[in-house]
């Protein structure tokens, strides 16, 4: 029987480690777009924007309908054909571009949600003192919001992070596509497989700490 | 001054009140009550444009609006000239009871920082809670949340102070710190109208006393005259109910 190459997962383990960076920044990246968006198209839903509110609706139920990975290679392989200005694209920028769309659906709605749940009295009385629509979204309901989404926003990074791994079908090398190379090279697949599943463990437990933290903080303003 | 001319308000088929006209003088303390349901509340909150009236005319001060094609801006205008106390508080629950004060000094008045904070700390002191200024919402007992909320509107320097029920979400226990507080507001001369069913209230603080039913102003009067000699019968009858409830 085979027995785990401990020596063979050491070695392999900096060389993996060297494409962590590349998984963080597309999964980064892909967080800041989806929130800038996801914000966007919550306040439109909200607002019931007239118009607008039809195409947010339509982007939700398309994204959030589909699977990210005919997603990506719809964008990737796909839309170049059609838009032949898009041949340039990278499998990086598709993926940070396939990810954006595809969370950003998901979070609109949890931020959507979550600006609803803001006690309505709060609105009347920021409108009382005179504040404006933008004051009041900017000083009162966003930031009581965010503290609503955030143990759910927090979620979707993870899973956009454990996502980006599916860049590698776009030809991208990043910690799942080096780890394939690796194990193709050396037949450990076991060895190579477990150690890519303990890195990204190692990130995601990481991150639910500074979840955990982060919360905390938010909710100072409502200890009894 | 403030003045109400032919204020209509309907949510959809339904009347609430029909041309109401009403005048105070600067100074002037007001309690409006009646039964539950006869429209107090919505009359108050068209006059802080919390509800759009049907139509009329709405003044307060050197501020006229038709008050059903007001523009963005006089209604900016006009709620910077009235504040309005909340029945339930509606602090701002992210922010200091210190914050909930500043807030509309900084964010509507323009005022810096530390000048809002410098008015902040005098008006905390002015309401007894000094020693809360860093304390949230959630940790203020319903008494003092509900002195922040006066003191949010004190902070507004507004022309008038709308009172909606003030104290009917209150403990019992707490109602006396509010009117209390209310009372000596109305001693600096604080023009306010107050809907509540507070009649001890209206009977010691009140210059005149409104009897609304079914959105109409039944009958007004010093309260000396309104409690001791109603004219209307529906007046006298509403009266006789509350007060062998809570004689005064």
């Amino acid at each position: 029987m085979h027995v785990l190459d401990l020596d063979y997962m050491l070695g392999l383990l900096p060389i993996l480690l060297g494409y962590l960076p590349l998984t963080l920044e597309m999964a980064g990246a892909g967080m800041v777009a989806a929130l800038v968006l996801a914000c966007l198209l919550a306040v439109v839903r909200v607002q019931r924007m007239p118009g607008l509110n039809a195409l947010a609706m339509l982007f939700i139920s398309f994204f959030r309908g589909t699977p990210l990975l005919v997603q990506l290679f719809l964008f990737y392989y796909g839309l170049p054909q059609i838009l032949t200005f898009l041949v340039a694209i990278n499998g990086i920028t598709a993926t940070i571009l396939g990810l954006t769309l595809h969370f950003s659906a998901y979070m609109a709605e949890s931020i959507r949600a979550a600006i609803v749940g803001v006690d309505r009295s709060q609105t009347e009385a920021a409108l009382s003192i005179g504040m404006t629509q933008g004051q009041l979204m900017r000083r009162i309901v966003l930031p009581q919001a965010t503290r609503v989404a955030t143990p759910t926003l927090m979620n979707y990074f993870i899973d956009m992070i454990k996502a980006t791994s599916l860049a590698f079908t776009l030809g991208v090398t990043e910690l799942m596509g080096a780890t394939q190379k690796e194990a193709a090279g050396s037949f450990l697949y076991f060895e190579a497989f477990l150690l890519a599943a303990i890195i990204y463990w190692v990130v995601v437990e990481i991150l639910s700490w500074l979840q955990r933290r982060l919360e905390k903080r938010l909710n100072r303003a409502y200890q009894r | 001054m403030i003045a109400l001319n032919g204020i209509t308000k309907r949510f959809g088929a339904h009347t609430v009140f029909e041309n109401i006209d009403l005048t105070l003088e600067q100074g002037e303390i007001i309690v409006v009550i009646g039964p539950s349901g006869t429209g107090k509340s919505t009359l108050l909150r068209c006059i802080n444009y919390l509800e759009t009236p049907d139509a009329g005319r709405l003044t307060v001060g050197n501020l006229s609006l038709d008050a059903k094609h007001a523009t963005r801006r006089e209604i900016l205008a006009l709620r910077r000239r009235t504040a309005f106390v909340f029945q339930n508080y509606a602090l701002f629950s992210n922010k200091t009871a210190l914050d909930n004060i500043c807030e509309g000094m900084i964010v509507v008045d323009g005022l810096s920082k530390a000048e809002a904070h410098a008015r902040g700390r005098e008006i905390l002191e002015r309401i007894g809670l000094a020693d809360k200024a860093n304390a949230y919402p959630a940790s203020l007992s319903g008494g003092q949340q509900q002195r922040v909320g006066i003191g949010r509107a004190m902070a507004a320097k507004a022309e008038v102070i709308l009172f909606d029920e003030p104290t009917s979400a209150l403990d019992p226990e707490w109602v006396d710190e509010v009117l209390a507080l209310m009372k000596h507001l109305a001693l600096e001369r604080q023009t306010m109208i107050v809907v509540s069913h507070e009649m001890q209230f209206a009977r010691e603080v009140a210059d005149r006393v409104v009897f609304m039913d079914e959105g109409r102003i039944i009958e007004q009067g010093p309260p000396d005259e309104l409690f001791t000699n109603p004219q209307d019968e529906r007046t006298q009858r509403f009266l006789r109910k509350v007060l062998a409830n809570n004689p005064i």
